[in-house]
């Protein structure tokens, strides 16, 4: 990835609070037009890495450059390249929703025509017209998400900073922001930190997962997928004897299973039974092939069971307890290294 | 600065469609007009040889205790609290700008509601038999006096408004530091501590600090220079404090 290309670079960031270290040496890239997505439990240091990328708070150590602009050295520049929406989107309760997005383009270098063209693409954007003429406080969650998303995508910043945009709506307005984002794929960089997995799976090029202040996973979903969870899991609508099944499917290695599921076979003769296949890759079509061949076995259907992001997120933050919590200072950060010579190991998967 | 004018209309905005407003206009106005009508009454009771303007403005603390302080200890505690800080700080405006107009806004506020309280002497300049008794020297001295010392009592609730999250505490501290920056400074000058050669000049300085007596030159048409110098840098001073403390942030705000 060339430099001219990178939106958001930041190079090990270091933010303590007191004694608490909240960003730990974090480093990362953002390349224009990608979307990624920050996971990570409550307090892993989320929030105060995207207020760091705001220029809202200082960090420790480390540079950050937004466009190519340090925040730390000039700070009202690279504010102008960013839109952000703070967690629990904070929003006057007096105004009404025109008022406000008037008030807050103004702020943002927004006049006259330029003005008026982007207020009504946002009302548009984030579906606002029937309440552009409401006051704030009288809103529901869903709307003031909405008015939050509007104000971040107001001025058409290059970086666009969203801290849990979906938290707290329901289904249809989740999908209605995951849309929008979606559409922003391409022209804006974006970050976005959300505990809803799919969500993120949904909507994000890239993942980081963030634990204790550090990045202890990065990628593309299905890149975590293969690095994080060696296996895969298949479920087969077969008939026949469970040891044919078996005897069927060995040359798929020994590392793979085959266990019947629970329950009894249904009206037909068939009989759920669950596969495992040690590696990442699928062996849909081998298994299909395998059954076809065999003896007294007849096959209906065929699901793959892949791994969630949740299953993932569980296994990558599992790894950061286990490397972090017992070891302090340097040797924490060797057994970090350590790790992240074994996510290079596996490059093509 | 190009940010202080969207700030400060934006502010003005806000008074204006906010219904706290008015209504604290209107409880204000009703216990200055309260005090106005004793005043009269006292008057007619006993003549003076000072007009009603002179001691109207004799009454100039007491509001000055309560209102500076309730008027300033929302603007920026709230902002902290409700989180709004955090949406207006990272768009490109200055700390600067953002202390500077929510400072405006008070004062014009604080302006507006004094200069509501001449209609009294309308009021009274219309209706009294005798129209002797309006003078307007130091009518015209005594709202000069409360607009100075106005830019301090509201940097100083600026101040207090910008070091923490509750209004209470703000509006507390705003209070103690006027109670201090009144009350205290007259002490201070009184000091027999301060009388002796190596305090000396504490004192000097400490004499020309007095509130109370500002109010009483400028009501009775003495101009001293010394005193706008005081007021407009003790503001300046603590507009400098509050954009320091609103720049010093933690976690949680």
């Amino acid at each position: 990835m060339t430099e001219a290309d990178a939106t958001i670079e930041v190079e090990h960031l270091v933010k303590h609070f007191g004694r608490t270290v909240a960003v730990n040496d974090i480093s990362f890239t953002v390349r224009r037009g990608e979307i990624i997505g920050f996971l990570g439990p409550n307090g892993a240091g989320k929030s105060t890495t995207m207020r760091i990328l705001t220029g809202y708070l200082p960090a420790n150590a480390g540079v950050v450059k937004i466009c190519g602009k340090s925040v730390a050295s000039s700070p009202l520049l690279t504010k102008r390249h960013i839109g952000y929406m703070p967690e629990n989107n904070p929003l006057p309760e007096d105004l009404r929703v025109r008022e406000y997005l008037t008030w807050r383009g103004h702020l943002k270098g927004l006049r006259g025509r330029r003005l008026r063209e982007r207020l009504e693409a946002v009302l548009e954007q984030c579906d606002l017209q029937r309440a552009h003429r409401r006051i704030i406080g009288t809103l529901s969650k869903g709307f003031r998400q909405r008015v939050g998303v509007a104000d971040a995508i107001l001025a058409e910043p290059e970086v666009i900073i969203m801290d849990e945009p979906t938290i707290g709506l329901d289904p249809h307005q989740i999908i209605m922001i995951r849309d929008l984002i979606s559409r922003l794929r391409g022209r804006m960089s974006v970050i976005l930190s959300s505990h809803i997995l799919p969500e993120i799976e949904a909507t994000c090029d890239r993942v980081l997962i963030i634990n204790h202040g550090r990045i202890v996973a990065a990628g593309t979903p299905d890149q975590l997928r293969s690095e994080f969870i060696n296996r895969t899991g298949y479920e087969i609508e077969v008939h026949g004897e469970l040891a044919a099944v078996r005897r069927a499917l060995e040359p798929l290695g020994e590392s793979s299973t085959v266990e019947a599921a629970e329950g009894t076979p249904d009206g037909d003769g068939f009989q759920v039974v669950t596969v495992q296949t040690g590696a990442a890759r699928d062996h849909g079509e081998q298994i299909l092939r395998l059954l076809g061949a065999a003896e007294g076995v007849r096959v209906r259907a065929l699901t793959r069971h892949q791994a969630t992001l949740e299953e993932v997120f569980l296994a990558a933050t599992r790894r950061s307890w286990e490397t972090t919590i017992p070891l302090k200072g340097d040797a924490a950060r060797a057994a970090i290294a350590a790790t992240d010579t074994g996510h290079a190991s596996h490059p093509g998967s | 600065m190009r940010h202080y004018f969207i700030l400060l209309r934006h502010e003005l905005r806000v008074l204006i469609i906010t219904p706290s407003t008015y209504i604290a206009a209107v409880l204000f106005l009703g216990v200055m007009g309260f005090f106005f009508q004793e005043l009269l009454a006292s008057y007619a009771a006993e003549p003076s040889d000072v007009s009603p303007a002179v001691g109207f403005f004799k009454l100039f603390f007491f509001p000055v205790f309560f209102l500076t302080p309730l008027l300033t200890m929302r603007s920026l505690a709230e902002e902290r609290r409700m989180g709004t800080i955090e949406t207006l700080m990272t768009t490109p405006v200055t700390s600067i700008e953002v202390v500077l107009a929510k400072f405006s806004a008070s004062y014009l506020y604080y302006l507006a509601m004094w200069v509501s309280t001449l209609s009294f002497h309308y009021v009274l300049y219309r209706f009294a038999a005798n129209p002797q008794v309006i003078d307007p020297g130091p009518l015209l001295g005594g709202y000069l006096f409360v607009a100075l010392s106005g830019l301090m009592f509201i940097a100083t609730g600026i101040f207090s408004s910008a070091v923490t999250r509750s209004q209470l505490v703000a509006g507390l501290m705003a209070f103690s530091l006027t109670i201090l920056l009144t009350l205290g400074l007259r002490k201070l000058a009184d000091l027999a501590l301060f009388m002796t050669t190596p305090g000396e000049m504490v004192n000097a300085v400490a004499a020309h600090v007095q509130i109370f007596q500002h109010a009483d030159d400028f009501v009775s048409g003495v101009f001293d220079s010394r005193a706008p110098v005081f007021y407009v840098s003790t503001a300046a001073f603590m507009l400098f404090l509050s954009v320091l403390a609103l720049d010093a942030r933690s976690a949680r705000s």
